[in-house]
């Protein structure tokens, strides 16, 4: 019967919870309590009846056990192929287990669901697109997050990240106050290089706004400049939201569905208060693919689409890199084998693979851009996906799922990554501290600006 | 026997066989829910269209798919299996005499040898695949007692079939085992992971459609399937 303090079904809603969860360090009580928490089986039947529709079980039912889904899976070829990671099986294994089961499970074996939901699938989709039969085991595990989430089988860190949502509405303590303040900082201090430069907070009508990743106000603002910076050059009418600035949602990988509903409505009516022709946030994957690619079906909104425009940052750069806005000096392009990081939350699901490599061609000296193989909509995530990067308890798993991309990039040869999300940045970042294979790593924003050519006059040079 | 196993008995196998996969087929659509999948089908309909129809034929095309090309062993047994199970019972000169004295009219048939041919290719793609159940870890961990008696289930009216047609043993018996077994067969399409015969297009076309609206789509991304 018991819920426990910490481990519990109910989402954490206050700050005062918040607090007590996160002083639990690395949930050492969170995953004891976790152990005696009862499955409420019942309402776990009742939430499959109503919310596992025709695709779902169509797809758990005709799965033809084919093993073609196997390869597709990089955490199947980095774990030695041990057929336990065939994402099928991962999938029959547990979710299916429990429809068959019809929600009667235990205790266990919803711990042992969390386990594979977690530290076995990153929802990268990549199996589904090598299916005969277009089963999406990404898809899948994501619902069954959902479930584990609301019997409170959910990680610690994820379970903090969207009580992160729900109380501050971003991925971080970052109050309103913070944000505007931070905002006002970054202007005062990069006006200084950049005359004129401001970060226009709360303007109506602009022609962009921008929204962005919690974890750039608060532990990289430098990054809000240079987006400042950009936008400046390119002579952009732009503004950001005072509230409804943060774009990201750990409760998507959480499975709390609620929560990523109240987020997006929160970005949503940013967007219908300042009425700006056109929004773009930042280089973040699983962000855009929150509040534009998935959000707009949280939300309810019937055509599936967030009440205006809303591209990623690479879409915003190819354009002002075509248009002219931003031009580069060519004599700075990048002249060193350099390869490129197709996030799998905006290239698999949303086809935005030409506009990087559109940005490729400006920026770096031809016949220096090296392909990943496979690449583009076939390219394997980071490792770091779907909240593996956050996860303490299976940082083990993490790290050996890094090696997928280390051998990827390691073939091309180069020892430079623009990796322009910033969960594949965290992954690559991660798997030069555990590998030492010598590269660097970029976002596009600060490359770009070391490139620009600027009209005369409109820096200051010191 | 023979008279009741393909009047009337065979009538109602049909009703339910076809019945129940049309059933099946408007329950899936019937099912899909655009909030719950997260795919706005209806007022992006074109782009979702376009999607299905290029995801149903890229992977009925043996190198459409990704795939199917990375694999070609698989993908060889695999629609010589599928192509010998469609073609076969329908342009078999036996049944098409069938289908004249009841209804009047039939289908196009193959030559006898064609036939014979398609059905042991049948044969040895299915033995090949039960091969690969148990050769392949990574098969045999998803493989169930259920694979197999579908397996069977799907090839005993080829085996029976060409038994009778070589006139192996007792005629009258193999023909009434190869009627039973394939009406077996019929029967099982709707209830089991059979229905994938008419599923697989659904489910293609559901993620064609996903695919062709929100995840690239409307981004002018056609993937390479
Ligand atoms: S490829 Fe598809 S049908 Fe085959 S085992 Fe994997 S999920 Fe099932
Ligand atoms: S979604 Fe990605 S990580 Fe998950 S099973 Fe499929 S390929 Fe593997
Ligand atoms: S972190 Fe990047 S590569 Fe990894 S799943 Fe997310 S978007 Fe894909």
């Amino acid at each position: 019967m018991p819920q426990g303090k910490l481990c519990n079904r109910q989402p954490i809603k206050t700050d005062e919870q918040l607090k007590l969860t996160l002083a639990d360090k690395s949930g050492i009580q969170y995953y004891a309590e976790m152990e005696e928490l009862d499955v409420d089986t019942d309402l776990l039947w009742s939430t499959i009846q109503k919310t596992m529709k025709s695709r779902t079980k169509t797809w758990l039912e005709i799965c033809a056990h084919c093993g073609m889904c196997a390869e597709s899976c990089f955490l199947y070829q980095v774990n030695d192929r041990i057929p336990e990671q065939v994402p099928s099986y991962k999938i029959q294994s547990t979710l299916g287990h429990i429809v068959k089961k019809k929600g009667k499970v235990s205790n266990e074996f919803m711990r042992h669901c969390m386990e594979v939901a977690w530290s076995q699938c990153t929802c990268c989709n990549r199996c589904g697109m090598y299916c005969p039969h277009g089963i999406d085991m990404g898809v899948m595990f994501s619902y069954l997050r959902g479930l584990l989430y609301s019997q409170g089988f959910v990680p610690w860190e994820l379970k903090i990240g969207s009580g992160m949502h729900r109380v501050y509405r971003a991925q971080m303590d970052v109050t309103t106050e913070d944000w505007v303040e931070t905002c006002e900082w970054m202007a005062e201090e990069t006006e200084e290089e950049w005359p004129g430069l401001t970060i226009p907070v709360d303007k109506q009508d602009a022609d962009i706004m921008y929204t962005c990743n919690a974890r750039e106000p608060k532990h990289y603002p430098e990054d809000l400049a240079e987006a400042a910076i950009l936008f400046h050059v390119a002579g952009v009418n732009w503004t950001v939201p005072s509230e409804g600035w943060e774009q990201t949602s750990l409760s998507m990988f959480a499975g709390d569905w609620e929560c990523c509903k109240d987020n997006v409505n929160h970005v949503y009516s940013a967007i219908e208060r300042l009425n700006p022709a056109r929004v773009t946030g930042t280089e973040c994957g699983h962000a855009h693919r929150a509040t534009v690619i998935e959000g707009p079906y949280w939300a309810g909104r019937p055509d599936g689409l967030p009440p205006k425009p809303y591209i990623h940052y690479v879409e915003w750069l190819a354009e002002a890199l075509r248009e002219g806005k931003l031009k580069i000096d060519p004599a700075k392009r990048i002249k060193e084998p350099v390869t490129l990081q197709d996030s799998c939350n905006y290239v698999r699901n949303q086809g935005l693979k030409d506009v990087t490599r559109e940005i490729i061609s400006y920026i770096v000296e031809p016949g220096y851009f090296v392909e990943m193989a496979p690449n583009k909509e076939h390219n394997y995530c980071c490792g770091g996906g779907g909240g593996f990067n956050g996860i303490g308890r299976f940082r083990e798993q993490r790290n050996v799922a890094l090696r997928k991309k280390m051998d990827q990039i390691l073939d091309t040869g180069c020892k430079l990554v623009i990796a322009p999300c910033h969960n594949c940045w965290d992954a690559i970042r991660d798997l030069e501290e555990e590998y030492e294979i010598g590269i660097r790593w970029s976002f596009l924003k600060p490359l770009i600006i070391g490139m620009l050519d600027i009209p005369e006059g409109m820096r200051v040079e010191w | 026997m023979y008279e009741l196993l393909t009047g009337p008995l065979l009538w109602l196998v049909f009703a339910i066989s076809f019945g129940g996969l049309l059933v099946r087929v408007v329950l899936y659509f019937k099912g899909l829910s655009q909030q719950l999948d997260r795919v706005a089908y209806r007022p992006h309909l074109s782009y979702g269209l376009k999607g299905a129809f290029n995801s149903i034929i890229s992977w009925l095309n043996p190198v459409g798919a990704r795939a199917w090309r990375i694999r070609p062993g698989f993908t060889l047994i695999f629609f010589a299996f599928h192509i010998g199970l469609l073609l076969t019972p329908i342009l078999l000169t036996a049944h098409n005499v069938m289908l004249q004295e009841n209804l009047g009219f039939s289908l196009p048939q193959l030559p006898a040898c064609i036939a014979d041919i398609l059905s042991w290719t049948v044969i040895v793609a299915g033995l090949f695949m039960v091969l690969r159940r148990i050769a392949f870890p990574e098969v045999r961990i998803l493989t169930t007692a259920y694979d197999y008696l579908l397996l069977v289930i799907t090839v005993a009216p080829f085996v029976t079939g060409l038994i009778a047609r070589y006139q192996g043993g007792d005629y009258q018996f193999w023909l009434l085992a190869h009627i039973i077994t394939g009406e077996i067969w019929l029967l099982c399409l709707p209830f089991t992971k059979l229905s994938h015969c008419v599923l697989f297009f659904c489910s293609r076309a559901q993620l064609g459609m996903d695919y062709g609206i929100k995840r690239g789509g409307m981004k002018g991304s056609t993937f390479s399937w």
